[in-house]
């Protein structure tokens, strides 16, 4: 139970309470404060993972969320997350976690012998392996997907909650740090609407791994007052574990906030994570910046760590991450690490200044503690597979590039910290558009000009002076508020002091560290060496986008954090420009993975798609039809009888339609009303036909069609009043109808006065269809002359259908005797049951889409997206009877353009196949030989089958090029590496006079 | 997300709306009388401007009301938003 790296005293952790944890089965123990980055630190565990390539040892690198090698698989079960970031996750009571990327055990890796054969994976080692044989694809694909990736997706369902929220805000806040901590406070103190976020645990950002002073106090205590004030103001909204994830145009910008992940299980009706959509007013960017790793040979080995994480570990969570340490820097920040490091009670047996000359004052600090100090030298080399055992210093060349004096001396250590300088993390503002500029003694890039509402202030905009960066966070705070339109009334808070620290020492810019024969890593993740980037460029690979790719430097889930600022200073070297020259590669979001459980939010499940359901949805569900979704709705498919199957069924509902009586809910039938004096000379204008000569009460067939003169939706549409029509179109179209014909009455018509409104849901409709139709209207409705004279075929008829008021219309898609009763919604079920009862005598049979299918298949009538796709004229499918040749219309000119007017396009025809009991595929494509090997030519395709209990076989229908002119020919349908022969037909199989509907 | 200044709703995100495209294309008076080629420009043909674009948006998750919108495809910034029917605004 001991934990034999913890320190005897301090750091943010409680340790009073005591929780259990296990890594790979191994049961340990940590602290409430700790990470499970920590936890491991303090037991001792310094290996967390093998590389993704090479399947190297690898220990922590960093302390946050820019940790490219410790992703681990935290949880079980449906909890199960793979690749979360250790250093990002809180330790609780009984977490388990696992490594990855290893088999079959961390310490004995079978993958690892992929070190040894290195010269195998070079960069580019997909593009170069996967090229031949095409054959073998699949089996590289197999191997490879076990070699390399990351963590396994867990199998069983998530059963936590995720959320989204949206939210608007007059200034946000990123990072609680220093800078964001006081660009919170001044923006709160003008009254608007701050949201501060930030993606640890605590606020508090670099103040809490260091040991700064504010007013010569400890600068936490200067941050817990300002926290303490933000709760308290009504106006904030603090948001820890919080991590922007994307700036998207005018300042919209999206949050993860991982509410219950620092829990076993979140709370009753909490999420486990939630969504934040913000749109803020202004952004100020307190992002921080990144410390860089230095690229020397063997720098990944565990124990090699950046010199800010150590001290980290040691302040924050009183951990040593090791008992004998050796910095090496090319800056100041090593100096105050080294000192952390002895106070918490590491030897620190040397400190390495790449610079030729050490720093003066804090060479006399280090003096006083008897640590070692080695200007102008480096590390070349590790000791030490599994950990680090000793470090190779050897004495750098005045220009850099090469070591003088010999191969340098050893000296023994098991911690290796390192700094390359920083990096301004501007991930989100390159992101909103900004531009970044480098910044020659930062050897990083600054953010230059924003284009969005943006700031950027503390070392984010490369100030790494404490007092100047709370002043900077003050002012662009204040500004922001002031810019969205807030002022504050009398004197702001008073600005704190830092303690003076030493004057900087400008750094030594050295993107690659000489000597050594080890691999040189410059992304740890993506396990890409300086040597892989020399290859690329020397390859032929210029441009940095392209290096990238070729390489996968940077494209790691860390998003290259602690990369790419190396990676450009190598390919600049290796090309012999400037790192400006070469550019930076483009920051897209996330900045940081975000799970897919979050990007769902509640649309899972039964809320992923609103489900429609009619108003007779019950009686279908109680007397077991099976249903099919149709756009949004649920439409019943068939009414399967006890012991039937889907074909009986139908043939049975298509049976009794066509010889007595069958009833069908043909409520979700897209429907518009019309109205305005105009109304008329609309649809004239969007229908192929003429409207114009209409008769109030009566109905007219209509197509509609794309400017292109491509059929784009059909239906019934009825003159209701002399400037009233009742449109209705195809059940999936309705919506888009709608706003076709807004589209062309607002843009384009505009002196038009005509209005459209949806009224689907208004009406719930029963369409009744069969010889025995007329008689059972008769007995529901006495208010009608139902005679054929009286009410003909495409009229409709206001009237009283068992005692509700109704608009009853002579139309039919079945090509029988039909009426299609339409009353309010509310009374659709009553309507439908008193059908149902009175038509008991008839065999009234309900019958869903698919006899609906059969029936107008039988009698030729076409479906819209199923004998078209988008390519299909009226001339192609034999309509030429409902295009106006006086009129102008819609997509009109479209159809006399030199390839729609060709002969030989796909047209509309029937198939009989030989074999009358097969039943082709829908979709088979039709050739004209009986040989369907390939190459063959394809001639159209089947868009319709069926079998036909009317016909007495199957029958289809097609697309088949020239086929109007093809009737009596036998083509043959292609499926299955077979070519069955069928013969073409015109497209109508039953009642081609089409009486039997006007009867 | 673009947040679009609806005429008739005010500020609104962009998944309110639906984007029509190039705005001020005007439907021919006399189709009949246009060559192939001049048809197809009309139907098929657009802009895809670098820098300010007049361009057509649809409420439709609000008002449902048509407007034009001057954009810049590279900034996204929404530089002018005016009824339909009026001249595309110097911007």
């Amino acid at each position: 139970m001991a934990q034999p790296f913890r320190t005897a005293e301090g750091g943010r952790i409680d340790r009073s309470r005591s929780l259990a944890f296990t890594f790979d089965g191994r049961e340990m123990r940590g602290h409430p404060g700790d990470t499970l980055a920590s936890a491991l630190l303090a037991n001792g565990n310094r290996l967390v993972g093998r590389s993704f390539k090479y399947h190297r040892p690898r220990g922590l690198l960093a302390a946050g969320g820019e940790e490219p090698n410790g992703l681990v698989r935290l949880r079980r079960g449906g909890r199960a997350e793979p690749n979360v970031r250790a250093t990002l996750a809180e330790l609780y009571d009984g977490l388990t976690a696992e490594s990855q990327n290893r088999w079959p055990s961390l310490n004995f890796d079978l993958g690892a012998v992929t070190g040894l054969a290195t010269p195998l994976f070079p960069a580019g080692f997909y593009y170069k392996t996967f090229m031949w044989p095409p054959a073998w694809w699949p089996a590289y694909e197999g191997v490879i997907r076990r070699m390399a990736g990351l963590g396994r997706a867990p199998a069983a369902a998530d059963p936590d909650r995720y959320d989204h929220r949206h939210d608007h805000c007059d200034v946000l806040v990123v990072g609680g740090g220093p800078a964001g901590l006081a660009a919170a406070q001044w923006a709160a103190r003008t009254g608007a609407r701050v949201i501060l976020a930030d993606e640890g645990s605590e606020f508090g950002g670099s103040l809490l791994s260091g040991n700064e002073s504010l007013d010569g106090k400890p600068a936490m205590a200067w941050a817990e007052r300002i926290l303490a004030e933000l709760a308290a103001a009504g106006n904030v909204h603090l948001l820890p574990r919080t991590t922007v994830s994307g700036y998207y145009d005018h300042n919209y910008l999206g949050m993860l906030e991982r509410v219950a992940d620092h829990l076993a299980e979140p709370a009753d009706n909490q999420p486990r994570q939630r969504l934040w959509k913000v749109r803020a007013g202004q952004v100020v960017l307190a992002t921080g910046a990144l410390e860089r790793p230095l690229v020397f040979a063997d720098n990944d080995r565990p124990g090699v760590m950046l010199a800010s994480a150590a001290q980290s570990y040691v302040n924050r969570y009183g951990v040593r991450p090791g008992d004998r340490a050796v910095l090496v820097g090319n800056n100041d920040s090593a100096y105050p690490a080294a000192l952390d490091l002895a106070a918490a009670g590491v030897r620190v047996a040397a400190l390495v200044d790449l610079r030729p000359e050490a720093h003066l004052d804090w060479l006399a600090r280090l003096d006083e503690q008897g640590i070692e100090v080695m200007a102008g030298r480096a590390v070349t080399g590790v000791e030490g597979r599994d950990g680090v055992r000793g470090v190779r210093i050897a004495k750098l060349s005045d220009d850099g590039k090469g070591i003088v004096g010999g191969v340098g001396r050893e000296v023994e250590c098991d911690l290796l910290c390192m700094s390359g300088g920083w990096t301004p993390s501007l991930h989100l503002f390159s992101q909103s558009g900004g531009k970044l500029l480098w910044d020659e003694g930062l050897a990083s890039f600054r953010p230059g000009e924003a284009v969005q509402a943006v700031r950027v202030v503390g070392a984010a905009a490369g100030r790494f002076d404490l007092t100047a960066c709370l002043a900077a966070g003050a002012e662009a705070g204040n500004a922001a508020a002031n810019d969205s339109g807030h002022r504050r009334r009398g004197r702001g808070p008073r600005r704190p002091t830092a303690e003076e620290m030493p004057p900087p020492l400008a750094a030594r810019p050295m993107f690659l560290i000489p000597g050594g024969r080890g691999k040189r890593f410059v992304d740890f993740q993506e396990d890409v060496t300086a040597a892989d980037l020399q290859l690329a460029v020397r390859e032929g690979y210029r441009s940095v986008e392209h290096v990238k790719r070729y390489t996968t430097a940077g494209m790691g889930t860390d998003q290259g954090r602690t990369t790419n600022v190396n990676a450009l200073g190598v390919v600049a070297q290796e090309l012999d420009v400037s790192v400006p020259e070469v550019g930076h590669t483009t920051f897209r979001p996330p900045f940081s993975p975000v799970t897919f459980g979050a990007l769902a939010g509640r649309q899972v499940g039964e809320l992923l798609d609103p489900l429609r359901r009619t108003p007779m949805h019950g009686w279908h569900q109680a007397n077991g039809a099976v249903f099919e979704p149709v756009g949004q709705w649920l439409r019943p498919y068939y009414y399967p009888a006890p012991g039937e199957d889907m074909q009986a069924a139908v043939n049975r509902e298509v049976k009794a339609a066509r010889h007595s009586l069958a009833v069908m809910d043909a409520t979700t039938l897209g429907k518009i009303d019309i109205q305005g004096p105009d109304a008329a000379e609309f649809l004239n204008r969007v229908y192929t036909n003429g409207w114009k000569a209409l008769k109030v009460g009566s109905c007219r067939y209509g197509l509609m069609l794309g400017e292109e003169g491509m059929v784009m939706d059909d239906g019934v549409t009825a003159r209701l009043g002399e400037g009233h029509f009742h449109m209705t179109t195809t059940t999936g179209n309705a919506a888009s109808v709608l706003a076709w014909l807004e589209n062309w009455s607002q843009t384009e018509w505009p002196e038009l006065r005509v209005y459209c409104n949806s009224c689907t849901e208004h009406w719930a409709v029963v369409s009744i269809s069969g010889p025995n139709a007329r008689k059972l209207m008769a007995e529901l409705c006495d208010d009608v002359d139902l005679s054929p004279e009286a009410f003909p075929f495409m009229t409709w008829r206001q009237g009283t259908v068992a005692g509700l008021p109704a608009r009853i219309f002579r139309v039919s898609f079945t090509g029988e005797l039909s009426y299609e009763i339409n009353v309010p919604a509310g009374c659709g079920l009553n309507l439908w049951q008193t059908v149902l009862a009175a038509g008991e005598k008839y065999g009234i049979t309900p019958f869903g889409t698919e006899a609906m299918h059969v029936l107008r298949a039988e009698v030729g009538f076409i479906i819209v997206g199923q004998e078209t796709d988008g390519t299909v004229t009226p001339l192609d499918l034999g309509m030429d009877w409902i295009v106006s040749r006086k009129k102008d219309f819609l997509g009109k000119r479209s159809l006399s353009r030199s390839d729609t007017a060709r002969d030989d396009r796909p047209q509309l025809v029937g198939l009989l196949t030989e074999d009358p009991n097969l039943r082709v595929p829908e979709g088979a494509q039709l050739i004209p030989g009986s040989d369907p090997r390939p190459p063959v030519a394809s001639q159209g395709h089947v868009t319709s089958s069926y079998e036909s209990p009317n016909l007495g076989r199957t029958f289809a229908m097609g697309l088949l090029q020239g086929g109007g002119e093809r009737h009596g020919e036998v083509v043959h349908v292609a499926f299955d590496g077979r070519a069955a022969p069928a013969t073409v037909t015109a497209p109508r199989f039953f009642d081609p006079e089409g009486s039997r509907a006007r009867g | 997300m673009l947040l679009i200044d609806c005429p008739w709703c005010g500020p609104r995100d962009e998944v309110e709306f639906s984007c029509g495209g190039e705005a001020h294309i005007v439907r021919p008076p006399e189709p009949a009388n246009l060559s192939d080629a001049e048809w197809g420009d009309y139907v098929f043909m657009r802009q895809n401007r670098k820098g300010v674009h007049y361009e057509r948006w649809c409420h439709g998750h609000g008002c449902g009301r048509w407007f034009n919108v001057a954009r810049d495809t590279v900034s996204h910034q929404v530089l002018a938003v005016y009824a339909m029917g009026e001249a595309p605004p110097e911007v």
